[in-house]
């Protein structure tokens, strides 16, 4: 009798198990064919120089990170790449914060508000480039126009990082903001009634109450903007002409990796480019993580 | 309590002050984009900062442009490769959800750590292989090649393995007991009750798409073949300062969208919001 339901049972199991099998079947060979099998390609190919024509792999060694590593190119682009994300990531995670919380009240026209700071999230970013380049253009731009300035916003090495970081912190700020708000909703309203009580100012209570209960949220949203920040791409190559005298002091890494890639055809020093950015942004995950419980408030 | 009232009176106004500066410069460039479409090219590039309303109304910006670049196979192409995108991506993610979520197999935790993996490489590592693939099965200008690598997705798995898991078991068991076996619990029972998650799968991935540059770039190069945002790139580099015409292409490849935003304002926020980690 044991013997019998221990053995139905089991094939209860084995029917589990097979349909488990059956159903992340596609999803795993898919992200085999597309993702893992990709990775080892591309580590494979950053050790290969690609012939003429992007045509056949000659094995060459380590000779692609000798010279992506001595490129001040390649240097040059990875500290674009930070000096972007140095703009994006504080400016966007403030302002969305503040917007957040003072739209987290019974205040009039809230929903308008919120669809309005949405609403880059859903337009095409070469789209909203086109139009920022126009507004930033020097001779006929709005922004000098309006305000009577005269300023080169994207063709001047110095200012042009400063003009794509505020399309960057204008592009995400609605998006920083949504998830602060629903991270603010599930701060229990007592704290701040019992802070109200005590005497507590509102710049207090924000201090002491928001930042700390707020911290997971701001956590998330801060490790997902830096490494989404490493990977600008559409903002730079849509707002900078190839002959924008200020390219090199803008382009960032994966614009250099799509340049000799997809441009110049050459794949091998393409792949050692993204591999070295691989690496960075696995290296930046792994320190994030281990921030996290330094500084997170897990309440 | 007169004193508190008009405080608080002030500072609900000092807050509407902050909000509506706010929204005018999240709307300037788009109210910028529609109004430069209708100019003509003089007025657009006018540098009296007076000339904000376009003399007339004319729509020989667009005409120019939906001729000049076919915009009918643009919208065509961007929406059957949202289509398929969302139709793989959430079929494939729903029965692995579901698997990850629900049942017990041999492998499974191996399995879920590539999903993670998956999802903690950034995505410019798959391009070129990928490339390789589609050139070599001959799908470079073609729907194929603009779904292909979006046809699995980690990251929904990852999402609607915590829609499932949130589920209460009793539901499961009760259908077991009446006989039905594990395809007709998922199919019948347990995905009605993750809508919610796929919509926000759906929607994400709809929006994710759309917004992609590179890809449909590199895999679609031609003007007939390729999507709205990778013509605008090639527009740009063509007329590069008729503005007008550029801002009236900007416009025509946002609209549909902005307005599917507008309608659908709820499930897109928080489709958005909820899966936003890879955007």
């Amino acid at each position: 009798m044991t013997r019998k339901i221990k053995k139905k049972m089991s094939r209860a199991e084995k029917n589990e198990a097979m349909w488990g099998l059956i159903f992340v079947a596609p999803t795993m060979i898919g992200l085999i064919v597309l993702n893992f099998y990709p990775i080892l390609y591309t580590i494979y190919q950053s050790f290969c120089k690609t012939g003429d024509f992007g045509r056949g792999n000659t094995f060459i060694g380590l000779t692609n990170y000798q010279s992506v590593l001595t490129s001040s190119e390649f240097w040059g682009s990875l500290l674009n790449t930070l000096k972007y994300a140095i703009i994006e990531v504080p400016f966007g995670i403030g302002i969305g914060l503040v917007l957040a919380v003072l739209l987290n009240r019974k205040i009039a026209f809230r929903g308008g508000y919120r669809t309005i700071f949405f609403l880059p999230m859903v337009a095409a970013p070469a789209a909203v480039a086109m139009v920022w380049k126009f507004l930033y253009n020097q001779q006929f731009g709005l922004l000098n126009n309006l305000f009577g300035l005269d300023v080169a916003w994207i063709s001047d090495p110095s200012t042009a990082w400063i003009s794509i970081g505020i399309i960057g912190v204008w592009s995400i700020v609605g998006y920083n903001m949504i998830l602060f708000l629903s991270g603010l909703q599930e701060i229990p309203h007592d704290y701040y009634e019992a802070a109200e009580i005590d005497g507590a100012s509102g710049i207090r209570q924000f201090f002491s109450i928001t930042v700390p209960l707020l911290s997971p949220t701001t956590f998330f949203i801060l490790q997902t903007r830096i490494i989404g920040a490493l990977q600008i791409f559409d903002l730079i190559y849509m707002v900078m002409d190839n002959t924008n005298q200020a390219l090199s002091s803008v382009q960032s890494v994966v614009y250099i990796f799509y340049k000799y890639t997809f441009t110049n055809g050459d794949r091998g020093y393409g792949a050692t480019i993204v591999v070295c950015m691989l690496v960075i942004i696995m290296a930046l995950t792994f320190l994030l993580q281990k921030s996290e419980k330094k500084w997170v408030f897990y309440g | 309590m007169k004193s508190y009232q008009a405080r608080q009176r002030a500072t609900q106004g000092l807050i509407h002050i902050i909000l509506i500066i706010c929204s005018i410069t999240m709307l300037v460039p788009f109210l910028w984009m529609l109004l430069t479409a209708f100019k003509t090219l003089t007025e657009a590039t006018s540098v009296n900062p007076f000339v904000i309303l376009p003399s007339s109304w004319s729509f020989d910006n667009f005409i120019s442009v939906w001729k000049n670049y076919n915009f009918l196979y643009l919208y065509k192409n961007t929406i059957l490769m949202i289509f398929w995108r969302v139709v793989c991506a959430v079929l494939t993610a729903t029965l692995a959800g579901y698997a990850f979520g629900r049942l017990h197999f041999p492998g499974k935790n191996f399995l879920f750590s590539l999903i993670l993996i998956q999802m903690m490489v950034p995505s410019q590592i798959f391009i070129i292989p990928q490339y390789v693939m589609v050139t070599s099965l001959g799908w470079t200008n073609s729907i194929a090649g603009l779904v292909f690598p979006g046809v699995v997705t980690a990251f929904g798995t990852f999402l609607l393995k915590q829609g499932y898991q949130g589920l209460p078991k009793d539901l499961e068991e009760a259908a077991a007991i009446d006989g039905c076996n594990i395809p007709q619990r998922f199919l019948w029972i347990m995905a009605p009750l993750t809508r919610s998650a796929m919509v926000s799968l759906g929607i994400f991935t709809a929006v994710f798409a759309y917004k992609d540059l590179m890809w449909p770039m590199i895999v679609c190069p031609q003007v007939e073949s390729t999507t709205l945002s990778a013509a605008l790139a090639k527009m740009q580099g063509q007329y590069s300062s008729n503005y007008p015409e550029l801002m009236a292409a900007a416009l025509m490849a946002c609209i549909p969208m902005i307005v599917l935003y507008l309608i659908f304002q709820k499930q897109f926020i928080e489709g958005i919001a909820t899966s936003g980690s890879k955007l």
